[in-house]
């Protein structure tokens, strides 16, 4: 209110200096007395315009929008995902999630200046929102997705989704080169040291020793042997991992076959199978749905109970699927490794497996040829009780069925 | 600006001469890692858009150049604002020479031979992931006007010194024992030496953070080794 009267001071200021100047002039005294009430009518119409506005509408606007951002800010304040509340460009509240991915002074910033990345700011540019990837954000390696959505006409949310165990993931396939040369170096320094210790002294050991010695050199022999041919199956299956495959194959008879393989000379088996009740025709790769079934049925009876029984079956489900199931009765597996056993090398209990001679590529080519047979790979498992695999194969025409 | 100003425009301004600081800097520091990437894989495109993206950094200094002369010419900016205007006029010079040794890296791309074989080309990412860190983290210190993250930045440009040094002997070496990889190796002493050239221009971006926040100078400090953690 004080700001309306100082306002109007200089304007009196110059009426009364008008007025004194007019007189001087010896004007009639009617031409004064109209220019002064001209002049004051339109000071009070100026104050009166300019005055009220900002103490009616700008606290109240203030206090809407403080509300507003208020209740936002607490909205999106506990969720895990990382929200930015922006306006223009400018972030106006980023959740707790979003302040320790990205920092807390991003609250009140410039998005060019908080966000920083030129893909990230092209999102902010796009009239429409949408989203983009991107790399490096937060740091050299970072990799996130961010997704720009209209509040309503004033406000935009930026959602950040971490991409990061993607980039993980990619980067464990340039690990992988890595991985196998020292997975095949392990071996190989152990028959180099066995053959160099025997041709050093090739007197000096008894016939018993010796005969150690070289069962451990073909072991280890064995074992390179087999990681090499998992690493050629599975680079064969990565370069046809888009062409699939075109064979006809009763799976039934087929698995049949494979579970009679695990049959010793004397009739004894760990292995139960229960056929399907009718032919089930896959389209498939003989050779690798047999390499599917022997992995699988190998890593039952290696890490289920050596005395109870491996069960395999095979049915029809309802939707065209040829379900089979291969459960062992063992340890079992804990639930934070499961979903990284089809990784390649990745052991849930390392010293074991290399006892048991695996390679630690078996799961990762039954994933690769269950996804090259547009199938499902499933595994369950309770500790203690034991581990079943289900492998999903949609069933083609079964009366066609050849092999 | 915290507090804000009469003239709503003058914080305007600032705004707008900070987010095209903070534009500058995205594109400086996807320069740098793009353009090691070119130079690691020898990919060619990825060495033109680093070049290209170039023009942009180059468009925006001038761009900050102007904004800064319009506002010393109409607000007068006086005490934290004069320096914030100072410091981003200077913080533009350093990020533009920061895109060009970046855009320098990446025309080398293309004259480094027999890249699978030839080792020392391995050391370089790591130097780059260090003086690319420094380059994202004073360009955070300058978003949060951080003055104990700058005083940081600042310690860190001696891992980065050192890292120049340790390739250029590892260079010289391997051109003494390998001649026919001069001429690569040399490529690569260039690459050290302008990512050594990125690492002082941090340390430089992060002396101006520190004057904005603080009126006070970095460099002038007695002792930087045993600079106190948070400012005085």
């Amino acid at each position: 209110m004080s700001g309306r009267i100082r306002g109007a001071w200089p304007g009196l200021l110059l009426l009364s200096l008008t007025m004194i100047g007019l007189i001087a002039a010896q004007v009639s005294l009617l031409a004064i007395t109209a220019v002064t009430l001209i002049w004051l009518f339109s000071l009070w119409l100026a104050g009166r315009d300019s005055a009220p506005p900002p103490p009616l509408t700008t606290p109240s606007r203030l206090d809407i929008d403080a509300i507003t951002r208020a209740a936002m800010r607490a909205a999106i304040e506990p969720l895990d995902v990382p929200l930015l509340l922006a306006h223009d460009h400018r972030i106006l509240a980023a959740n707790a999630s979003a302040r320790t991915a990205l920092g807390p002074h991003v609250v009140g910033q410039d998005a060019r200046v908080a966000l920083r990345h030129p893909d990230a700011v092209s999102l902010l540019d796009l009239a429409d929102g949408g989203s983009t990837t991107v790399r490096g954000l937060t740091g050299a390696r970072s990799l996130w997705q961010l997704t720009r959505r209209r509040v309503d006409a004033n406000y935009w949310m930026i959602e950040l989704r971490d991409r990061n165990s993607e980039a993980d993931i990619s980067r464990a396939h340039t690990d992988f080169v890595a991985n196998a040369s020292h997975e095949l170096r392990t071996p190989l320094s152990s028959i180099i040291g066995y053959v160099e210790t025997l041709a050093d002294a090739p007197r000096q050991f008894d016939a018993d020793t010796t005969a150690r010695f070289l069962g451990t050199v073909l072991r280890e022999a064995r074992r390179m042997q087999s990681l090499v041919a998992d690493l050629m199956s599975l680079s064969q299956l990565e370069a046809e991992k888009h062409d699939a495959p075109t064979g006809r194959i009763d799976f039934g008879a087929l698995a049949g076959r494979v579970v009679s393989e695990f049959t010793h000379g004397d009739g004894v088996t760990r292995v139960e199978f229960t056929p399907p009740e009718r032919a089930l025709g896959v389209t498939g790769d003989v050779g690798q749905l047999e390499q599917l079934l022997r992995n699988l049925i190998d890593n039952a009876l290696k890490y289920g109970d050596s005395e109870k029984p491996v069960q395999v079956g095979i049915v029809n489900d309802l939707r065209d699927h040829a379900v089979l199931t291969i459960a062992d009765h063992g340890a079992g597996i804990s639930a934070d490794h499961l979903p990284h056993l089809t990784r390649r090398f990745y052991r849930a209990d390392p010293g074991r497996s290399r006892a048991a001679g695996g390679t630690g590529l078996g799961l990762a080519i039954v994933k690769h040829i269950v996804e090259r047979h547009r199938g499902k790979l499933d595994i369950a498992s309770t500790v203690g009780k034991g581990t079943t695999v289900t492998v999903r194969l949609p069933v083609t025409n079964i009366a066609q069925a050849l092999v | 600006m915290v507090a804000e100003h009469t003239v709503k425009a003058f914080d305007e301004d600032i705004t707008r001469l900070r987010g095209l600081i903070g534009e500058m800097g995205g594109l400086a520091e996807l320069a740098i890692s793009e353009s090691m990437e070119a130079l690691v894989t020898g990919s060619q495109a990825q060495a033109a858009a680093v070049i290209a993206r170039d023009k942009r950094i180059d468009a925006l200094e001038q761009e900050i150049d102007k904004l800064t002369v319009r506002i010393f010419a109409l607000r007068a900016p006086m005490a934290d604002d004069l320096r914030e205007v100072i410091a981003a006029l200077k913080i533009s010079g350093m990020l533009e020479r920061i895109g060009d040794y970046a855009k320098n890296i990446a025309k080398r791309a293309d004259s480094i031979i027999g890249r699978e074989t030839f080792e020392p080309l391995t050391l370089i990412p790591a130097m780059a992931e260090i003086a690319g860190e420094m380059v994202h983290d004073v360009l955070t210190a300058y978003a949060a006007r951080d003055p104990a993250m700058a005083i940081e930045i600042c310690e860190r440009d001696a891992k980065v010194d050192a890292f120049y040094e340790s390739i250029f002997r590892n260079l010289v070496s391997h051109m003494m024992e390998n001649p026919k990889t001069i001429t690569s190796a040399a490529q690569l002493l260039f690459v050290a030496r302008n990512l050594e050239r990125i690492g002082d221009h941090a340390t430089n971006i992060a002396e101006m953070v520190y004057f904005a926040a603080t009126a006070d100078y970095l460099g002038n400090r007695a002792d930087r080794a045993a600079v106190p953690s948070s400012p005085s």
